[in-house]
């Protein structure tokens, strides 16, 4: 590359970077304030783009009609951030952690379905910012006007906000209820209002941040996923909560990609920031300008302790494993397909609820270990010739290996930083794998893999997944009573005490995580022998984040619930995609009405009902 | 005695819709994730399904298709199909998309021996290297449609050509057949630069720049959807097309085309679908009677989604019987009509002959077009039956 070619690769990367932080920011203030996880965030983003096409199609494409659309549509999903905030997200401020979370989930899938209804399936590409659509000369080569606009633009708004959030009375009570959000209610601040204020400026934010992208790329319905995924790594490598960082992040993300791409290595581009996420995490662990954060407190912090199951539970689990058992003598076709899946996505839910609740191990990339396990299983077969009962029986032990590998640096972190370094890892493996063409089949994956023969009918497939489901269940259940599960709990309730009392809690949470991935390794062998077929998608996020859905579903905080979480979800699925056109919506409907009617999850409602 | 009347007639009843049962053909497809295809598409199989059944169906029968969205994921597309061949009874599967649920598919099918018509798989190998018995392919792959941009490219004499593609399967094995077809037809051409960016998730501004900087003379792309938009238009900014030649697998196919509108780049080299510029008979037949029934013009996705349906009557037809191993023989060598012309399903592989339209774009009101188009016929750009051969495992 010649000096001029770096210079123009360097300017790309601002212009980058700048978009990146636009997102970035609203994203990190919203957390910062609220610690809410709001997935919701790439849609609001989404929604900027569409809306702000829209209206410029409406008011034509003038400078006025332009500009006038881009600021409209911040403020229209700003109005909308607003109304989710007071319709939706306050009801739910004191459930359990992370059941946020599973709201904005929620709105994901009926956003994108809106979407899709309101402007159809087609990509809507944009018009040119009129009086910057053109280019200027800079070191020989032709510069996009309106790429010089955004690399003026971040900073612009990073020195408003910073304005805002240091000058103002409001910025004084947003940065007070990011350092301590209990002791600024205690003081008498509005915090009913402050959220919401601070919801709607972060959706302001994420609704301009589309709308200016209006010129460089058109409306799709992918965008909402893509972007949710890059600004988390953003928010997190920049600090939680801090803005300046999210820039700072912004800024060396963006221009490592630009290089990467200018020196010709753009199949990196693919997994860098999940790289750069995971270097940053593991040296910094609050991320760059990040300080470690205050803990929580107040309502949703305690957990009631776990109790025995009572002799009553035990005996009805009994009667379902007996039951399950009985299914084939009267359904061969293709319930017990179905059961199949519900079954092993059972064991990968309660394997993430394993380390989730008791271990208090927040993992947003468990799918990695569900897709070692099946590509362990899949290339043992396939690769190494192993007869298909080895292989599912070391498969799982690949599987355990990664969350050996993974876990030591994850366990060194907590809360949200935890789980984003296991996204990042669960991002890196599968990239490795996406790639990896001559070993695992690059995108294609690796196809032919079934059952031996005399596993192969599906009633013999069904037996050997309800043994060892139900035995996986069992363990891992069984763990959650034995000492090594009360030491987990207590070092999730109180690091401090337990590390007094002579608990190594990391050694205990490394060896927890370990084992969780050992039994999401066997549900992934499971799966893989199942459809015949493996590809990269059983690691994706998609997968970790289904585990995250079914384990919030059914209840964080009690033990079968995940259990109940991974049948519901799994069967809504299967009969609501095979209904209903918008399916997604009406999933998403469906989640939010039970985090509104049960924010405790369906379990631990019933069990409050019951306990009564 | 009343009674009994009732029973006769119920007996009958039973007896005459059993003689008269439907042919349940199993459809899955990634609606949902790839909608601006697919949409289409299923408007195409949905008026091929009302000629046939209008006109009597098949053998006597009716065809109902029961059609199912995958999520755009294999396990779950082998979910459905499971359910489809187990539940519903289906004869037959068609359908599917992307690359790796094709590929699983045709792997169950072999799995539960059952005749599948994959609609829209470019992947070379779901009839090559991971070919099977029961799985049949309509649309021409990626190496047929990257062959017939080849004559073209040959012509130019351009010896420097960077290339730029999706990071996955279909874009490395455009990229492959490309380099490996122009280094026989040309030898000594040179390959300057390569980006191979996420797929959905291009970096336009620095992947222009950075082939702008390898100095190509002409570009191969295999670049679609939104990867396509945000290039073409940093690309028109930046004059990187201005002295450079761009070939462009699928970019004239009006899904991805349409899109582009008044940044549609002049004088690219593409494959595609000048769906109100082609004359024949047979394609006019067509276009009444989707423009009527729908309102709306027909995508690529629509002749495929077509031609689908109709291959798989055709091949129940042929074969006298809905049973998979005549199926199949009948569906070897299948000669057929479609909207673009006819097609053989070959024996030796399972690939239909299907071709494409290899022309250049141009603006014309604001809109992109395509001018100086040809019709490739897909037998001609087929690799040898001996290579073939050698390819396939069975």
């Amino acid at each position: 590359m010649t000096s001029s070619a770096i210079f123009i690769q360097f300017l790309n990367g601002l212009a980058s970077a700048s978009s990146l932080f636009l997102v970035a920011a609203g994203l990190s203030l919203i957390f910062g304030v609220t610690r809410i996880v709001n997935f919701a965030h790439g849609s609001l983003y989404m929604l900027g783009t569409y809306v702000a096409y829209s209206l410029i199609q409406f008011f034509g494409r003038g400078p006025l009609g332009f500009w006038g659309a881009v600021v409209l549509a911040g403020l229209i999903v700003a109005a909308f951030g607003a109304l989710v905030e007071i319709l939706l997200l306050r009801r739910i401020y004191a459930a359990p952690e992370l059941l946020q979370l599973l709201a904005t989930f929620a709105l994901v899938l009926i956003v994108k379905d809106f979407a899709l209804w309101l402007w159809g399936p087609e990509d809507l590409l944009g018009p040119r910012a009129p009086g910057l659509g053109g280019a200027v000369e800079i070191a020989g080569r032709q510069f996009p006007e309106y790429d010089l606009f955004l690399i003026v633009l971040g900073p612009l708004v990073l020195a408003v906000l910073w304005l805002i959030l240091t000058r103002t009375r409001w910025g004084t009570l947003v940065r007070a209820a990011t350092e301590d959000r209990e002791m600024a209610g205690a003081l008498g601040v509005n915090q009913k209002w402050l959220f919401t204020s601070v919801f709607a400026l972060g959706s302001l934010l994420a609704g301009l941040g589309g709308a200016v992208q209006i010129p460089r790329e058109p409306a799709t319905l992918f965008i909402d996923l893509q972007i949710i995924s890059d600004a988390f790594v953003v928010v997190v490598v920049g600090g939680l909560g801090s803005i300046p960082g999210a820039f700072l992040a912004a800024l060396l993300i963006a221009e490592i990609k630009a290089f990467c791409i200018g020196f010709g290595y753009s199949k990196i581009t693919l997994v860098v920031e999940f790289i750069v996420m995971a270097v940053v995490l593991v040296l910094r662990p609050w991320g760059l300008l990040g300080r470690m954060p205050a803990q929580a407190r107040g309502a949703s912090a305690l957990e009631p302790p776990m109790v025995l199951p009572t002799r009553g539970l035990l005996g009805a689990l009994a009667a379902l494993a007996f039951g399950l058992a009985l299914v084939p003598a009267v359904q061969t076709g293709y319930a017990l397909v179905l059961l199949t899946d519900m079954l092993l996505f059972a064991l990968f839910a309660v394997s993430l609820h394993f380390i989730m609740g008791p271990g208090g191990l927040h993992s947003f990339g468990h799918a990695a270990y569900f897709g070692l396990g099946a590509y362990g299983a899949g290339l043992l077969v396939h690769k190494g010739g192993v007869p298909m009962e080895v292989a599912l029986l070391a498969a799982p032990w690949l599987a355990a290996l990664g969350a050996l590998v993974f876990g030591w640096f994850c366990v060194r972190l907590s809360g949200v930083y935890l789980a984003m370094l296991t996204l990042a890892f669960a991002q890196i493996a599968w990239s490795v794998i996406f790639q990896w063409d001559a070993f695992t089949g690059g995108s294609n994956g690796i196809v032919g893999i079934w059952p031996a023969p005399w596993l192969s009918s599906k009633t013999a497939y069904y037996y050997l997944t309800l043994a060892a489901c139900l035995g996986g269940i069992a363990l891992l259940w069984r763990v959650l009573y034995a000492p090594f599960g009360y030491a987990l709990r207590a070092g999730r309730d109180s690091p401090l005490r337990a590390d007094a009392i002579g608990i190594d809690v990391r050694a205990r949470q490394w060896a927890a995580f370990t084992f969780a991935g050992l039994f999401a390794g066997l549900a992934g062998a499971l799966f893989a022998f199942s459809k015949g077929s493996i590809s990269p998608e059983a690691l994706s996020v998609t997968r970790s984040v289904d585990g995250l859905v079914m384990v919030l579903l059914g209840g964080i905080q009690t033990l079968t619930g995940p259990v109940w979480g991974a049948l519901l979800f799994t069967w809504l699925q299967d009969v609501v995609a095979r209904g209903v056109d918008y399916w997604r919506a009406v999933i998403g409907g469906v989640i939010l009405l039970l985090v509104l009617a049960f924010p405790q999850g369906v379990t631990g409602f019933l069990r409050e009902r019951f306990s009564r | 005695m009343k009674r009994w009347h009732a029973m006769f007639a119920a007996v009958f009843l039973i007896a005459g819709t059993a003689q008269a049962q439907p042919i349940k053909v199993g459809e899955l497809n990634s609606y949902k994730v790839f909608p601006a295809f697919l949409d289409p598409y299923k408007k195409g199989w949905e008026l091929a399904l009302e000629e046939i059944n209008k006109s009597g169906g098949v053998l006597g029968r009716k065809i109902e298709v029961v059609s199912r969205d995958d999520n755009g994921n294999p396990g779950d597309a082998v979910r459905v199909a499971e359910e489809l061949i187990a539940r519903e009874n289906v004869s037959l599967l068609m359908g599917t998309f992307p690359s790796h649920i094709g590929l699983a598919v045709s792997n169950l099918a072999k799995q539960r021996k059952i005749v599948f018509v994959a609609a829209e798989p470019l992947t070379d190998k779901i009839v090559w290297e991971n070919g099977n018995h029961y799985t049949f392919r309509l649309r021409p792959s990626t190496y047929m449609q990257t062959a017939m941009l080849i004559p073209d490219a040959v012509k130019l004499k351009k010896m420097k050509w960077a290339i730029v593609y999706p990071n996955y399967e279909y874009g490395q094995s455009a990229t492959a057949s490309f380099k490996k077809l122009m280094t026989k037809a040309q030898p000594g051409v040179q390959f300057v630069g390569e980006q191979a960016p996420p797929l959905g998730k291009i970096d336009a501004g620095a992947v222009v720049q950075a082939l702008v900087d390898a100095k190509p003379d002409a570009i191969f792309s295999s670049l679609f959807g939104p990867d396509l938009q945000k290039f073409v238009r940093e690309g028109n900014t930046r004059g990187l097309f201005k002295n450079t030649v761009v070939f462009n697998l699928l970019a004239g196919e009006p899904e991805y085309l349409d899109p582009l509108k008044d940044e549609t780049p002049e004088g690219w080299y593409v494959t595609g679908y000048p769906w109100n510029e082609i004359k024949t008979p047979e394609h006019q037949k067509f276009l009444a009677a989707y423009q009527a029934k729908f309102k709306d013009y027909p995508r690529l996705g629509s002749i495929v989604g077509y031609a689908t349906m109709h291959s798989v009557a055709n091949m129940i037809k042929k074969a006298g019987a809905v049973d998979t191993e005549k199926m199949i023989a009948a569906m070897k060598g299948l000669e057929m009509s479609t909207p673009i012309g006819p097609i053989v399903y070959r024996a030796v592989d399972h690939q239909s002959t299907m071709g494409a339209y290899v022309g250049r774009l141009a603006k014309k009101d604001g809109k992109g077009v395509m001018v100086n188009w040809r019709f490739a016929d897909g037998a001609l750009f087929l690799p040898p039956f001996e290579e073939v051969k050698a390819m396939r495992k069975d």
